[in-house]
């Protein structure tokens, strides 16, 4: 696969994203989270752009990129759903709210809905064991979750 | 014979003097504090199961083969991690250890294929080696998972599978058989320094990812060998091993590239070399490589070279292929007639620095002896002859001061005229390991090399100078150091004159000499001086690499003392971590000036007109010797064309396409009538000859090489010569053929002969050389173990001599109609001419030479990269493809001089070093202009060419 040429608006933002973090302690994912939280996703053309400025290889930060879940390499849908799958979880029901989720939303984990509204993904945990079990849609966490929230959640990420 | 095996002890050995003992299975051993256990296993002989470590690389942990049980400790830590300590009681094989080890090997193997016998890697598999180590017997869970194995489960696409990337032409990376040890990563990042490779996902979609998931070619890689000689199974494998099987005798050679002399094993299996792999006891390399040495060795079998001898009449008739017996009777007729018609002095000899210490030696005793003059001469002549010149003059002998090893002592490295990472790679890595650990780096370069910035690197101060302006630029860095202080009175007073000393302080602390007056000049800022200076003067050890950036100008000479005298005044000198370092270009260049390739010189740089010295070789020989100086190669081609010089034995370089002026070039060979080409191709040189003499490639023969830090490693004979004879055995014969009682029956009589009449060989013989390895000359009763350092409690001269270092522009200067610098370089993947690397698969990285233009000048010009260009001096014209890039500075073009088609040379100017008369490569005034395709020049060269290498009875030209 070669690499593509980076596009310059893709280039721009990114540089002013770097040089905003550049100055912190480790500032790689800092630096990854500014670009996800820019583009919605980690354009691949950002990775050069990253190690040249960290003076740290392309190889690098691939390896960092691809390591965590949370970095995407594509943009998501305009909601983000993820449905905690851990074991506390699963112990109060989880599977069966998996399984309805996907229904609802006629997705798989990892996907997004033909109309681009919602992506679907697991996650491993939110600390919220207590209140299992537990999801998290657009960075709010919901505890107690049950088909009626499940339905509501739907509806409205489709509005 | 058989397969040399090296130890590997699991983790790179520990400095420290302190010793530790423990016992590991009841054995006692004591090893230096910080050794990990496994490696303190190891030295008692006790081989701990181990994948993921390997003693080219630091501890990582993480296969979980190597956990032992130590009493009083829980758990079973693993051996590699885990270091020594006193009275530790280690237990390497326990039922609950052989347990946890069976279950890992069993997870590990449910991920991998069981095409043992039909993989390439069956005899040389680490991951089989523990399997049965560990006595594995079963796989419980099957292969009906998911798996990176199959490309297909059950009928359906395996996403997983992953296909073999076979786009390097040398190996091949098979992720299906991956066990993600990680050894090449850290390998790509530790013993390499280029980072290309990773570990991209994680858990069980872990995979080694070149670059960003691209394939090795199309990455980072540098394609150094160093992951595949670290990965324990067949992910990563040569193409060659794939292609002829496993080798089954291995002998200890010295790679013929560059002037790092790296030693491999050169792995056999019959006559047919089955692969290159770095040995690490090799002094020099320490058990890396390069692309060239590892892999680009197919030149010696290439279709287009020569075996038999070829003469012809006239250089426009096809070749003649004849008798060796023929040839020796010819060459010696046609030499013996030209003296008697034109004189004594008027046939001469290049000798090789790519041919080994003893043949050389040859060379110049049969011009000496049997020519009856000194028309002696060698490439250094165009490389470091200011080298031998600067540093004779200012400490005393011509050569660098250190060894390798001692830039892991380094605090402050300065690299002057030199881009080790494409030149000389392996010493690349070293420095950049050192500089990784927090060593700083000064750059002085008119290109942002790779040595400037790259991964996890970078150069402290990069002072960009304007091509041609070194002594102003290095005089002005003793400006800084004397102005401010900083310079070590103790160290000049005690081993330095300090008359000359006050002499040179007066004369830099002129203010002419200052940074702010150098940067009108150079262009490079007033404070990047400054700094660099204050820096290279307080930071600690400080060393100086310097490369054919130095030495090939008008001021050649002048930079070599100005750097000398840098190391004086800062008290650099005399002890590891310091000292002035020529990083030389070819394999054997420091030998062919120790051999006495000069015209001026007998072998250990003694001057040909002291009546002691040429006695002991008048004695030795039983000839008189001349005691004037003979012919240098431009004196040789200038009385060539004047009419006075007809005949030449050439042996093993191509000094048309290497020499600068190539015009120039043409006209002496032309005009010479039994010019004599010793050669593995027919090379551009050879396009003039009459003669040509089929050379042997370093694995044909039994010889030494020295390398750079002065190092006399062996060359050993692996395969008989294709051409029939080794090239010690022409000379030789030709010798004898011209009259003279020559007997060696081996290269190790001939080294006999060099220690017995030069005193820094005095000790060195084949048989020393086998006990030691290798030694570094001065070696003789002095310094019986040879000398890694030079000039410890002294300068060799007695005191260091400091010497005015007046800078003087060079008469190549740019105007209206030249107004870009040209400066000329290397490339990685290629060596000096080509000749060797163009004929193997390295051309995948550089199939042509193009010309480095900064994008301001580029604009104006109207040209966009990959364009056509016309590149023109005042000495000729050429054409090759344009690359717009910063690296180089405003003003300033760069090529290199890699491909015959291109002929850089055409270009560069017939200015010469005041003092040895080395080509100014590195200055030409050109321009630069848009073109559509090669220059009538170029065409008419290249036909010439083709009609040149025409040879009877055989259809098509040679290349």
């Amino acid at each position: 696969m070669a690499v593509q040429p980076a596009s310059t608006e893709i280039v721009s933002r990114t540089s002013a994203v770097i040089n905003e973090l550049k100055g912190l302690e480790g500032p790689l994912l800092p630096i990854l989270h500014g670009i996800q939280d820019e583009f919605g996703y980690v354009p691949g053309e950002s990775l050069p752009v990253i190690a040249e400025a960290l003076n740290i290889s392309n190889a690098e930060v691939h390896g960092v990129v691809t390591f965590y879940h949370d970095y995407r390499n594509h943009p998501a849908g305009r909601h983000v759903l993820k449905i905690c799958r851990a074991e506390a979880c699963q112990a109060m029901g989880g599977d069966s709210i998996a399984a309805r989720v996907q229904q609802l939303l006629g997705v798989g984990f990892h996907e997004t809905t033909a109309d681009g509204s919602v992506t679907l993904e697991p996650i491993y945990c939110l600390g919220l064991c207590a209140c299992a079990p537990a999801a998290m849609l657009d960075g709010e966490v919901i505890g107690r979750l049950d088909e009626e929230k499940l339905e509501e959640i739907a509806a409205e990420v489709r509005s | 014979m058989g397969l040399i095996q090296e130890i590997d002890f699991g983790t790179p050995a520990s400095t420290s003097e302190k010793l530790v003992t423990l016992t590991v299975d009841g054995f006692e051993v004591s090893v230096p504090e910080g050794t990990s256990i496994m490696r303190a296993s190891m030295e008692a002989g006790i081989a701990i199961p181990k994948l993921c470590a390997t003693d080219m690389v630091d501890a990582f942990g993480s296969c979980r083969l190597c956990l032992v049980e130590i009493e009083g400790r829980n758990g079973t830590p693993s051996s590699c991690t885990t270091p020594v300590a006193p009275g530790m009681v280690v237990h390497t094989q326990t039922g609950r250890l052989k347990t946890i080890r069976k279950g890992v090997m069993e997870l590990y193997i449910s991920d991998h294929p069981l095409d043992c016998l039909t993989c390439a890697a069956n005899g040389d598999c680490e991951l089989q080696d523990m399997a049965g180590a560990v006595g594995l017997r079963d796989v419980r869970y099957g292969y009906d998972g998911d798996n990176h194995v199959f490309k297909k489960s059950g009928g359906v696409e395996n996403f997983k599978w992953m296909a073999k990337d076979e786009s390097n032409p040398y190996f091949t990376y098979d992720p299906s058989k991956c066990i993600v040890c990680s050894r090449c990563v850290r390998a790509c990042e530790e013993v390499q320094g280029t980072f290309a490779l990773t570990i991209e996902g994680r858990g069980f979609g872990s995979r080694v990812s070149p670059g960003m998931h691209q394939d090795f070619l199309s990455s980072e890689c540098v394609s150094c060998g160093a992951c595949v000689q670290a990965c324990p199974t067949a992910t990563l494998t040569e193409k060659s091993v794939i292609e002829i099987g496993q080798p089954e005798h291995s002998v200890v050679t010295t790679c013929a590239y560059c002037g790092v002399g790296c030693s491999f094993k050169a792995e056999m299996r019959g006559d047919e070399l089955v692969r290159m792999v770095p040995w690490k006891d090799g002094k020099a390399n320490r058990g890396h490589s390069c692309v060239k040495g590892r892999f680009a060795y197919g030149y010696a079998t290439h279709k287009e070279r020569i075996l038999n001898p070829m003469i012809r009449e006239n250089i426009s008739d096809p070749w003649r292929e004849v008798s060796w017996d023929e040839a020796f009777k010819h060459v010696a007729g046609e030499f013996r007639r030209i003296q008697y018609q034109y004189g004594k002095d008027s046939i001469g000899g290049i000798t090789s620095s790519r041919c080994t210490n003893e043949e050389t030696y040859l060379v110049q005793k049969l011009i000496r002896a049997g020519f009856r003059n000194n028309n002696v001469d060698t490439c250094a002549r165009v490389c470091h002859s200011p080298t031998g010149y600067g540093l004779g003059q200012t400490y005393g002998t011509s050569a660098g001061t250190q060894d390798f090893d001692s830039v892991e002592h380094t605090d402050v490295a300065m690299i002057i005229g030199a881009n080790p990472a494409s030149a000389h790679p392996v010493f690349a890595s070293r420095l950049k390991k050192r500089l990784r650990k927090g060593a700083k780096l000064i750059v002085i370069d008119p290109r942002r090399t790779e040595m400037v910035k790259s991964a996890h690197i970078e150069a402290a101060h990069h002072l960009p100078l304007k091509p041609g302006t070194n002594v102003a630029v290095v005089t002005a860095l003793a400006h800084v150091i004397v102005t401010e202080g900083l310079f070590d009175e103790q160290f000049i007073r005690e081993r330095c004159d300090w008359s000359e000393f006050q002499d040179y302080a007066e004369f830099v602390s002129d203010p002419r000499h200052s940074p702010e007056e150098v940067e009108k000049l150079s262009g490079v800022p007033a404070d990047e001086i400054r700094g660099a200076a204050r820096l290279y003067a307080t930071g600690g050890n400080g060393a100086i690499y310097y490369g054919l950036g130095v030495t090939e100008h008008s001021q050649g000479s002048t930079t070599v003392i100005a750097i000398a005298n840098l190391a004086m005044l800062t008290g650099n000198i005399g002890r590891k971590g310091v000292g002035v370092n020529p990083l030389r270009g070819q394999n054997n260049v420091q030998g062919a000036c120790d051999m006495g390739s000069f015209p001026h010189e007998l072998p250990g740089y003694r001057h040909i007109s002291g009546d002691a010295v040429r006695d002991i070789y008048e004695s030795l020989w039983g000839v008189k010797l001349d005691n004037e100086p003979g012919l240098r190669i431009p004196n040789m081609l200038d009385a060539a064309v004047e009419g006075t010089f007809k005949g030449i034995y050439i042996q093993g370089e191509d000094i048309l396409q290497s020499d600068p002026d190539t015009k120039h070039v043409q006209a002496g060979l032309a005009a010479m009538e039994c010019v004599v080409v010793q050669d593995l191709f027919l090379n551009e040189t050879a396009n003039y000859a009459h003669v040509f003499l089929p050379g042997s490639t370093f694995l044909e023969k039994d010889g030494t090489f020295t390398n750079a830090e002065r190092r006399i490693n062996r060359v050993r004979k692996v395969m008989a010569p294709k051409n029939g004879l080794g090239d010690w055995e022409v000379t030789q014969n030709l010798a004898r053929a011209m009259g003279l009682a020559w007997n060696y029956t081996h290269p190790s009589e001939i080294m006999d002969e060099i220690a017995k009449t030069t005193p820094s060989f005095a000790n060195v013989s084949y048989d020393y050389l086998e006990t030691m390895g290798s030694v570094q000359w001065p070696c003789n009763d002095k310094a019986p173990q040879g000398t890694p350092i030079m000039h410890i409690d002294g300068f060799v001269r007695g005191k260091g001599k400091f010497i005015r270092t007046e800078y003087v522009a060079t008469d190549e200067k740019t105007g209206p109609r030249f107004p870009l610098l040209l400066t000329t370089g290397r490339i990685l993947s290629q060596y000096n001419v080509g000749a060797q690397t163009r004929r193997t698969a390295n051309v995948m990285w550089h199939d042509e030479d193009v010309l480095e233009v900064h994008p301001h000048d580029a604009e104006n010009r109207g040209i966009r990269d990959g364009d056509w260009v016309r590149l023109a001096s005042r000495s000729g014209e050429t054409t090759l493809r344009a690359v717009i890039t910063d690296r180089v500075a405003l003003g300033v073009v760069y090529t290199t001089f890699h491909h015959p088609d291109t002929q850089a040379n055409v270009i560069t100017t017939d200015f010469s070093d005041w003092a040895t008369n080395c080509p100014e490569y590195k200055v030409t005034a050109v321009q630069v202009s848009p073109s559509n395709g090669p220059s009538e020049w170029q065409r008419e060269y290249n036909e010439q060419a083709r009609q040149s290498r025409r040879i009877e009875g055989h259809l098509e030209a040679a290349e």
